[in-house]
C-alpha cells in the first residue's frame, strides 16, 4: 500500500508556491511516498495545480481544500476545530475538505499562546487558532472572489460564496474553488480581510462531523504503531529499574541468540534490543541481562516522599498570593477549619503506548510520531544526534491519547529512538521505538503527588474572613527548558487553581514548597488543576457544610465578582435540579466549579454508596463556558471525556513506589475507568460571543471534587485521602 | 514454521513464529495493522479480533492457537451488525483518540451477533473489558443501543 505523506515534501514548500502562484497549470506531484501507511484524511488526496495562499490552506483543482493543522490531533477535536474556523472565512463546502498535519516548522506554525514555539497543550489549539486561521481562511476567499470578478468583469462586491461556489447573482454565472484556482494563484494576497459576523456563521457554533471519525471507525487512521517501511527495524528498550540507576554491565548473549534480533546497542536511557518485528524485540529483551548501578537513584516509598511533604506543610512555604492577613483573620475567627487532602502520582496512560519512527543519516533526522511538541522534540532531537535543529524533520501522525504525556520537556520517547538510530549505525535504517504498557507505567514523568493543607476561619454569620492554602510538592517546569517560568520561586503550574481563588474572602494566603525527589514528573490533563481544584472545592465545601450553608448558595455568593463562574455554577445546578434536600440514604450530591485555561465548568455529581462503602456515580451534569462554541459536540465530547478521565483518577488512580520501584505494571495494578463505571453525563454549554478557549482539559478539573463532595453528602464523611480506595471507599 | 487459517474470509497462511501472539502476526505479518495493541495482557480490549464468532484478545492468542479456525479483524468487518455498529459509531461521533475504537467496535459487534436486543447491563458485561482512556463511554452504549435497533428495524 502506498499513500503521501503528510506534508509535501518535494518540491520545497516554497518552489511549489511559487510555481502555483506562476499558474504552473500541469499536474504537480505533491508529497513522497513510503510503503504501509495512510494518510490523516477524510477526503483523497487532491490532484492538479493547487492554490496555497499561505501555510494553512491549499485548493486544488478537484476543488479539494486541504488544511493545515499545526496542532496534533489526538483525540480533541483539534483537526476538525481548525478546518472549521477556516472553512467558515472560506465558505468552503465542508465536505471537500480535508486535513493534513503541518511539519515541524515554528515560523509558520508557532503556537501563538506559546509564543514561538510550535506545540499543543493548555487547551490552547482553537484560543490561538481562532482570529489567525479565520484570517487565513477569509484571504483565500478574498482572492478567489477576486479571481472570479476579473474573469466575469462584475464589481468584487456583487459576488457571494456558498458551499465552495462563487456566485454572481446578477448575471447568473458561477464557478467552482476548482475552476478558479490558476487565476487566483496569481493575484497579490491581501493584507486584510473583514472577517465574519457570529450571525454570519454557518459551520461555527453548528456540527460539523469529525474529519477524523471515518477512518478511526474502519481501522484505517494512522497512528505512529503503524507506521512501517521497507528495511524497517523495531526496537524495545530496557530502562532501569529505579529512576535515576544506570547501566553497570549488560550481558547481551541470551537476547542475541533470540532469532529475528539484530543488534543489542546501549543507549543513554537504557539498553536497546533492535529485531526485525516487536516479538523477536520483545523476547529479546526478556532475556537481556544488565546489572544496574542504583548508587544515585531514587530508592524511597511514595509513603515516606508523602510523609516529608506533611512536615513541610508546617512550615510556611514561598508565597503565591497574599491578600491582606489571612494567619491573624483565622486567628481570630469565630470558627477554625482546617483540613489536608493528599494526591498520588499519576500516570497519563494513553491507550498507543508510546512510540515512534526514526531514520537517521549523518546529516539528516526524520521522526515519525503522535508529536505533540514539535520545536521541543526537534531541539532535543537533534542534540540526541548531534544535528542542528533544521535537519530534524517531524511527521505528526494521530496520537492514541496523550494526556500531556507527549508534550514533554525532555523528549524522553523521541530521543530514545535517536540514540537508538545512531546507536545502531545512522545508516538511514528505519527504527520503531515502542513502549509496551509496562514501560509506559514505569516510565515516570507523571503527574507530581501533592499535599495540601488548609485552614479557614468563619466569622459568627458563618461568612469566611480568612482562608491559608500550603500546596507541598514537586515543580514540573524545573530543571526543564521551561525553568524560565518559574518566578521568584513559584512554578505557576503548581498553585494555579489556588493561587487564582476566585471566591471574595477579605484574607487569603497560598504558599507553595517545592520538593525534590528523583521521580519525574510532568503535566497531566488540567495540570495544576488537577489537584488544586481538588483540595480548594473539597475545602470551600467542608466551609458551607461548617457555616451551615448550602454548598451550592455558599459559593455563589462568593463569585458576584466573577459572572462567568458564577453562570456555569448556576447553570450546572439548575440543569441537576439541585436542592438543599437530601437525596435518599446512601446517595449523595456534589458540586464543584472551576476557572482552567480560561475555560469555566461546573459540574454535579450524583453517587450511591453501599453498605460496604462501595462508591458509584450515577450521574454527572455539567455547565461548560468556553467563550464562542466551535463544535458543540465535540465540547460536549470533551466534557464527557474529561469527567471519565477524572472520575478514574478520583476513584482509582495512582502511582506507588516502594523502596523506589513503581508498584504497578499494567492495566491490573493501575486502574482506570472502565464502561461499568462510567456516570450517566448531561453537557449544558454557555452561549457565547467571546474568543473561543479550550476544551480538551478542563472539564477533568471539578468532577474529582463534585464526586468527593457527593460522597460527603451520602456518607458524611470527608475523603482527603486520593484516590478514594485509600480513603476506604470506591 | 506456518500456520494456516481464515483470515477475514481468506485463506492465509502465515510464517511466523506460532508462540507469537496473533496480535503481531495479523499487524507485522499479515500487514493489517487496524488491531492494536494496548497491554498485552488482556486488560485493555485495544486488540479484539473474533475467533470463529467470539471476541478474542489477539495480545494473548498465540498464532498457533488459530490453526485451522476463522479469524476476522477490524478490516474484515462486513456482516450486518458490524455495519451498523461502524455506522452508529459515526452518527454518534464516538471516537476522540479513535486508537481503542477497533477493538470497542469488534466486541460490539460480536456482542450484537449474540444479543440483538442488548440491556445496559448486557453492554457492560460485553464491554468493560474493553477501556477506552478518552471515556467516550456513553457514546459507544448509545451507538450499540442506535444500532440494535437499526439491525432491527432492517430485519
Amino acid at each position: 500500500m502506498t499513500i503521501q505523506s503528510t506534508h509535501p515534501k518535494k518540491p520545497t514548500r516554497r518552489a511549489f508556491i511559487k510555481s502555483a502562484g506562476s499558474m504552473t497549470a500541469v499536474a504537480l506531484t505533491v508529497g513522497f511516498q513510503w510503503t504501509g501507511t495512510r494518510r490523516a484524511a477524510a477526503v483523497p488526496a487532491p490532484v492538479g495545480a493547487l492554490f496555497a495562499p499561505n501555510a494553512f490552506v491549499r485548493i486544488g483543482t478537484d476543488n479539494s481544500i486541504t488544511v493545515i493543522a499545526k496542532h496534533l490531533e489526538m483525540g480533541q477535536g483539534s483537526y476538525t476545530g481548525i478546518a472549521t474556523v477556516l472553512a467558515e472565512e472560506l465558505d468552503a463546502d465542508w465536505t471537500q475538505v480535508r486535513v493534513e498535519s503541518a511539519p515541524a516548522d515554528a515560523k509558520r506554525y508557532a503556537n501563538l499562546v506559546f509564543g514561538t514555539m510550535q506545540g499543543t497543550g493548555g487547551s490552547s489549539a482553537m484560543a490561538n487558532s481562532w482570529t489567525q486561521l479565520r484570517e487565513a481562511g477569509g484571504k483565500a476567499r478574498a482572492m478567489l472572489v477576486t479571481a472570479a470578478a476579473k474573469q466575469w468583469n462584475v464589481p468584487g462586491s456583487e459576488i457571494t460564496v456558498e458551499k465552495s461556489v462563487v456566485y454572481h447573482r446578477a448575471s447568473n454565472r458561477q464557478a467552482s474553488f476548482g475552476s478558479l484556482v490558476a487565476s487566483a494563484a496569481s493575484l497579490p494576497i491581501p493584507d486584510t480581510v473583514v472577517l465574519k459576523s457570529a450571525k454570519d456563521f454557518t459551520l461555527i457554533g453548528q456540527q460539523p462531523a469529525r474529519v477524523d471519525v471515518p477512518s478511526k471507525v474502519n481501522g484505517t487512521a494512522q497512528f505512529t504503531l503503524d507506521v512501517t517501511m521497507p528495511g524497517m527495524l523495531v526496537a524495545l528498550l530496557k530502562r532501569p529499574p529505579l529512576f535515576g540507576a544506570v547501566v553497570r554491565s549488560v550481558d547481551s548473549t541470551a537476547a542475541s541468540a533470540v532469532p529475528g534480533v539484530v543488534k543489542v546497542v546501549e543507549v543513554p536511557r537504557g539498553v536497546a534490543v533492535i529485531a526485525k518485528n516487536f516479538w523477536a524485540a520483545k523476547l529479546g529483551r526478556d532475556a537481556l541481562k544488565v546489572d544496574w548501578d542504583d548508587s544515585k537513584a531514587e530508592k524511597r516509598s511514595s509513603s515516606d516522599i508523602m510523609s516529608e511533604y506533611k512536615r513541610l506543610a508546617e512550615k510556611p512555604g514561598i508565597s503565591a498570593r497574599k491578600d491582606g492577613d489571612a494567619a491573624a483573620a483565622i486567628n481570630a475567627a469565630a470558627r477554625k477549619l482546617s483540613a489536608t487532602y493528599e494526591f498520588p502520582y499519576l500516570a497519563h496512560a494513553p491507550m498507543e503506548p508510546l512510540d515512534a519512527v526514526v531514520k537517521l543519516t549523518p546529516s539528516s533526522c526524520e521522526i515519525w510520531a503522535g508529536d505533540q511538541f514539535q520545536t521541543v522534540d526537534q531541539m532535543n532531537a537533534a542534540k540526541a544526534a548531534g544535528l542542528e535543529p533544521q535537519a530534524v524533520s517531524i511527521h505528526t501522525l494521530y496520537a492514541g491519547g496523550s494526556f500531556g504525556r507527549r508534550a514533554n520537556l525532555g523528549s524522553d520517547y523521541i530521543v530514545e529512538a535517536v540514540s537508538i538510530a545512531k546507536a545502531h549505525g545512522a545508516d538511514g535504517t528505519p527504527i520503531k521505538l515502542q513502549w509496551t504498557r509496562e514501560d509506559d507505567i514505569h516510565g515516570g514523568l507523571y503527574r507530581p503527588m501533592y499535599f495540601h493543607k488548609l485552614e479557614a476561619g468563619l466569622d459568627a454569620q458563618g461568612e469566611l474572613t480568612g482562608w491559608r492554602h500550603v500546596v507541598v510538592g514537586q515543580s514540573i517546569m524545573a530543571d526543564s527548558i521551561f525553568a524560565g517560568m518559574i518566578k521568584d520561586g513559584i512554578d505557576p503550574t503548581s498553585v494555579e487553581g489556588a493561587a487564582n481563588l476566585a471566591y471574595a474572602i477579605p484574607n487569603v494566603a497560598v504558599e507553595l514548597s517545592t520538593t525534590k525527589t528523583g521521580v519525574p514528573v510532568l503535566w497531566w490533563r488540567v495540570v495544576g488543576s488537577s489537584h488544586t481544584t481538588f483540595a480548594v472545592e473539597s475545602f470551600i465545601d467542608e466551609a458551607a457544610h461548617a457555616a451551615g450553608q448550602d454548598p451550592f448558595a455558599f459559593r455563589r455568593k462568593l463569585l458576584e465578582k466573577h459572572p462567568r463562574m458564577k453562570a456555569v455554577l448556576e447553570l450546572a445546578a439548575e440543569k441537576a435540579g439541585w436542592t438543599s434536600e437530601p437525596l435518599p440514604k446512601g446517595k449523595g450530591r456534589g458540586i464543584a466549579v472551576a476557572e482552567a485555561f480560561k475555560t469555566y465548568v461546573a459540574q454535579v455529581a450524583e453517587v450511591t454508596v453501599d453498605h460496604s462503602g462501595r462508591v458509584t456515580v450515577d450521574r454527572v451534569v455539567c455547565a461548560v463556558d468556553c467563550g464562542t462554541p466551535i463544535n458543540p459536540d465535540i465540547i460536549t465530547a470533551q466534557m464527557e471525556g474529561g469527567i471519565g478521565f477524572g472520575i478514574g483518577a478520583a476513584l482509582f488512580g495512582a502511582i506507588t513506589l516502594k523502596e523506589g520501584r513503581v508498584e504497578q505494571d499494567n492495566f491490573n495494578g493501575y486502574r482506570v475507568l472502565r464502561m461499568n463505571e462510567m456516570p450517566k453525563v448531561e453537557v449544558h454549554i454557555v452561549p457565547s460571543t467571546e474568543p473561543p478557549t479550550g476544551v480538551g482539559e478542563p472539564g477533568v478539573a471539578p468532577v474529582g471534587p463534585a464526586v468527593a463532595n457527593a460522597i460527603f453528602a451520602a456518607t458524611g464523611k470527608r475523603p482527603s485521602v486520593f484516590p478514594l480506595v485509600k480513603s476506604g471507599v470506591a | 514454521m506456518t500456520t494456516s487459517f481464515t483470515l477475514n474470509g481468506s485463506p492465509t497462511t502465515l510464517d511466523a513464529d506460532p508462540s507469537m501472539p496473533l496480535l503481531w502476526a495479523l499487524r507485522e505479518v499479515a500487514g493489517l495493522p487496524g488491531t492494536k495493541f494496548g497491554c498485552g495482557m488482556a486488560l485493555c480490549g485495544a486488540c479484539t479480533v473474533h475467533l470463529d464468532g467470539q471476541a478474542i484478545r489477539s495480545c494473548v492468542t498465540p498464532l498457533s492457537a488459530v490453526a485451522s479456525r476463522q479469524v476476522t479483524t477490524i478490516e474484515g468487518l462486513s456482516s450486518k451488525s458490524a455495519k451498523a455498529v461502524q455506522a452508529a459509531w459515526i452518527m454518534l461521533q464516538v471516537p476522540q483518540c479513535g486508537y481503542c475504537q477497533s477493538g470497542q467496535i469488534m466486541s460490539a459487534t460480536a456482542l450484537l451477533e449474540k444479543n440483538t436486543t442488548p440491556t445496559d447491563a448486557d453492554i457492560d458485561g460485553a464491554m468493560s473489558g474493553n477501556i477506552c482512556r478518552c471515556a467516550t463511554y456513553p457514546r459507544i452504549r448509545a451507538a450499540i443501543h442506535s444500532a440494535a435497533q437499526s439491525i432491527k428495524a432492517s430485519s
